[in-house]
């Protein structure tokens, strides 16, 4: 684990999101919000529906560009430069340069369905990075093993469970040798027994030491893997720390009531 | 996994091993049908041969005929050409139809509104007769600025260069909207996960968007190729010698129209076979991945 820190010694978090606001049409969606990620670590969300959680996910990876605030990934700012003391936002070809870096993994997969598992995987290290074909499906053959999918190779994705499709989207997102992966919700497509498919493949992940911001409702998953929990509601983070402290014992009321609803559907 | 304790898997059974074989119930009515059909058939046959009236003595004659054959070359030229001018008019305009940018979403509104709202025979005549308008074509500063490049208009025009801009933009114009239709079915997660993996925004509509949009652009586009191909004979208001007029050169003079509109219909007919046959294997193509997965009435 490489901690990278500043001539005085403070540690520099591999991600920093300060002061992000976000209007979506006419209602704020992100309000002020403040929240890193440190090297090695898993951040996981939680948050009533609506509390735009997708919407900073989605500007981490400026998929998204926020109205004010940065975001930084390893001390560069995302989706923009500064001139001065403008922001200047990069063009849709810059953009795409720092996304390559940032894996994300997404709520219902999305596979390209004209492509098979393997060119789904092989395409991105080949087209974007300019690897060789040899070296990329020899990593991509890796991946489907470490995801538990070795002989789903030449399959098409809408052939394949849906919990099989989401490991098969996370190894295509890993393909890319990211510094960062970013998963919204994505086991709520799932039923139970695909659910613990995947976040085993996700532990296995945390354990060898990426980095991940996790948008979940499983609580216990979250307990279990997380080293930071932040709760989200309203376009603010209300609350933020250890995740087992924060998951077991929630100072804001918000909090509470939250995890006291989740809790309850988990027993339904 | 109680009740098949079997370490192995079991094999498949062989054809009379197990009872249960689901199979298709039979289909009484299509046989019926089928009997019908054939009648119907028959009789289309009997007519074409013992009716004297379609003279097919003359139709052989016409068949190969240099003019009608010369008619068959300049209706696929101008076909093709008329179509590859749409669908790259059609692909710009239908781009600048889904951008952001206001100024192009404007251009592009304004030129589908136009080219679609005027009658093509306006068109073409339009282009026709534009050395009436603008007897000098140039090229420079607009608004009596320094000037290029000059040609006559009547030189620079001829029938073919109407015909094919005038059929052409109507034509994009048309294929802009189809283009735009396919591009709206695909789902905008699609984009997302192609941009999140990095792809520049050309890579994301040529690898990911274009080719699942092809499922939803290729059999329109076909039917607009085979209806171009037809249409192309309105080219003949600026005299231009494709397959309906050269027979009707012929047969003004010959007053043989029966026989020679047949000649036309069995060319036409040919040429729609060969471009259905293409269709099909491009169809088959962007299908990869998808199967038919649509099921209707009449599929059982
Ligand atoms: N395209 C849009 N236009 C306007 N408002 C939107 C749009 N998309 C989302 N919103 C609003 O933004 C807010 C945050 O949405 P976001 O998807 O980030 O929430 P979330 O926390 O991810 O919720 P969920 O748990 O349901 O996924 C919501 O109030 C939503 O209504
Ligand atoms: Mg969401």
């Amino acid at each position: 684990m490489t901690v990278h820190e500043t001539p005085s010694g403070e540690i520099v978090p591999l991600v920093r999101i300060s002061n992000v606001w976000k209007k979506r049409g006419a209602n704020v969606v992100l309000k002020g919000v403040n929240l890193v990620a440190h090297q090695g670590t898993v951040v996981c969300l939680l948050g009533p529906s609506g509390a735009g959680k997708s919407t900073l996910l989605r500007c981490i990876n400026a998929i998204e560009l926020p109205d004010r605030g940065m975001i930084h990934l390893d001390g560069v700012a995302i989706g923009c430069r500064q001139e001065g003391d403008k922001f200047i936002r990069l063009s849709e070809r810059e953009v795409s340069r720092q996304r390559a870096d940032i894996g994300m993994v997404f709520q219902n997969f999305n596979l390209f369905p004209h492509m098979s598992v393997l060119e789904n995987i092989i395409d991105a290290p080949m087209r974007v990075r300019g690897e060789g074909r040899a070296a990329a499906t020899q990593r991509a053959h890796d991946l489907l093993g470490r995801v538990g999918l070795a002989d789903k190779a030449k399959a098409y994705p809408r052939h394949l469970s849906g919990g099989q499709q989401q490991r098969i989207a996370i190894a295509r997102a890993l393909a890319m040798q990211p510094k960062l992966m970013l998963f919204d919700e994505p086991t709520s497509a799932l039923d139970p027994h695909l659910t613990d498919e995947v976040l085993d493949v996700m532990k296995g992940l945390a354990g060898a030491g990426m980095t991940m911001i996790v948008v979940t409702h499983e609580v216990a998953f979250a307990r279990q893997v997380g080293d930071v929990a932040a709760i989200m509601a309203d376009g603010v983070i209300i609350e933020a720390g250890p995740a087992r402290d924060v998951l077991t014992r929630p100072q804001d009321p918000r909090t509470r009531k939250f995890l006291a609803k989740s809790l309850q559907k988990q027993q339904e | 996994m109680t009740t098949n304790a079997a370490t192995e898997a079991p094999d498949w059974p062989g054809p009379h091993a197990s009872p249960e074989r689901i199979v298709d119930p039979p289909h009484w009515g299509r046989w019926v049908a089928l009997a019908a059909v054939v009648v119907g058939l028959a009789w289309i046959a009997y007519q074409l041969i013992t009716n004297p009236g379609f003279q097919w003595d003359i139709v052989g004659r016409y068949l190969f005929d240099p003019i009608v054959l010369r008619g068959v070359a300049m209706t696929i030229q101008l076909t093709v050409l008329v179509m590859a001018i749409g669908v790259v008019v059609g692909v710009l305009v239908g781009l600048m139809r889904m951008s952001r940018d206001p100024l192009l979403n404007f251009c592009a509104h304004g030129f589908v509104w136009f080219f679609r709202g005027t009658p093509v025979l306006v068109q073409l005549v339009f282009w026709y007769n534009l050395a009436a308008l603008f007897p000098q074509l140039s090229f420079g500063i607009p608004f009596d600025g320094p000037k290029f490049f000059e040609v006559s208009a009547t030189a620079a025009i001829s029938s073919f260069t109407a015909a094919l801009l005038g059929l052409g933009l109507n034509e994009g114009a048309y294929m802009a909207e189809i283009i735009r239709a396919g591009l709206l079915s695909i789902d905008a997660g699609q984009t997302e996960a192609s941009k999140a993996l990095g792809h520049r925004p050309w890579q994301t509509f040529r690898v990911v968007v274009l080719p699942q949009a092809m499922k939803a652009i290729v059999p329109p586009t076909g039917n607009q190729f085979i209806g171009m191909l037809k249409y192309t004979s309105i080219a003949s208001v600026v005299a231009l010698h494709e397959l309906m007029h050269s027979v009707e050169t012929i047969y003004s003079r010959t007053y043989e129209t029966m026989p020679l509109l047949i000649v036309a219909a069995l060319w036409y007919l040919f040429m729609v076979s060969v471009l259905s046959v293409v269709q099909h294997f491009i169809e088959r193509h962007y299908l990869k991945g998808w199967q038919a997965e649509v099921h209707t009435p009449l599929q059982s």
